[in-house]
């Protein structure tokens, strides 16, 4: 049979994934009273953040170079990949002295 | 022509006013009052803003009041509720939504980036004095502990407001 012989590509890929998957971490962001916390974090590619946003406003992480916008529906949490690395500067659209930064880790 | 400031901002001014500072303390039923007007009022700033201005900017700006001052006035709303209390109409409230009327019909006669000028330098002008009413006035008066922590989260909201929008004056210029 033929697709026996792909068989242990796929079970690579399968498991290959999964190793990924459980070295990717979920790092928490929060917004509280205006302010993102921790201000700066460090991460890598493939992990995920959690945004969390206690306010009652709507927020929004920003990146400056273009490479996220997360909406933060008051009194929610929402999630995002990380998919390229750098040292990342973000704001909230709406309340700019909202300022954080991300470092990015390939 | 527009160092002239709002009325609006006198009768917050007011507030600071020694004739209040010496005993007349308002009550939190007033407070409650008082800061939900003040919300209002700029609101409908915000409301004709969305309406008149050329400028993106001054139109994003205006959207962004709109939502903060209608979620901390929801908040506010939410609160008296739970606490039982009415808010009570009182001198500064009532002198405040006439003046903010008279403004809000000046700032109507002017157009493009004449009114667009005129709106920013009055959201700064005035969330200046909303500020510097809570600071001195409304937090320290307020008894209710949630009461002066809904005044003490408007107040940092309300600062970066003052930020944004001086922000977005110096882009005008």
């Amino acid at each position: 049979m033929r697709s026996g012989y792909y068989l242990p590509i796929v079970a690579v890929l399968l498991f290959g994934a999964m190793i990924a998957r459980a070295l990717a971490a979920t790092i928490q962001i929060t917004t509280t009273d205006l302010v993102f916390a921790p201000a700066e974090v460090s991460a890598k590619v493939g992990d995920t953040i959690q945004w969390i946003n206690t306010d009652v406003f709507v927020h929004t992480a920003t990146a400056h170079n273009g490479d996220f916008d997360v909406m933060m529906p008051p009194k929610t949490a929402v999630t995002s990949v990380l998919t390229r690395a750098g040292t990342v500067e973000y704001y909230c659209r709406f309340h700019p002295n909202m300022k954080a930064v991300l470092t990015i880790a390939p | 022509m527009f160092i002239r400031l709002s009325a609006a901002i006198a009768a917050l001014s007011l507030l600071g006013s020694p004739a209040l500072a010496q005993g007349a303390k308002p009550t939190d039923p007033q407070i409650a009052h008082i800061a939900y007007t003040a919300g209002v009022i700029d609101i409908n700033a915000a409301k004709q803003a969305i309406a008149k201005a050329s400028n993106k900017e001054v139109k994003s700006f205006a959207q962004d009041m709109v939502r903060d001052h209608e979620a901390v006035n929801k908040q506010a709303l939410d609160l008296v509720k739970k606490l039982k209390v009415t808010p009570e109409d009182n001198d500064t409230s009532k002198t405040l939504s006439k003046q903010a009327a008279d403004k809000l019909a000046e700032l109507d006669k002017l157009k493009g980036a004449e009114y667009d000028k005129a709106y920013v330098a009055n959201e700064v002008a005035y969330h200046k004095a909303v500020n510097s009413a809570l600071e001195t006035q409304l937090i320290p008066s307020a008894s209710n502990a949630e009461l002066k922590s809904l005044l003490q989260t408007g107040l940092k909201i309300f600062q970066g407001h003052q930020q944004h929008a001086e922000q977005v004056a110096a882009k005008l210029k």
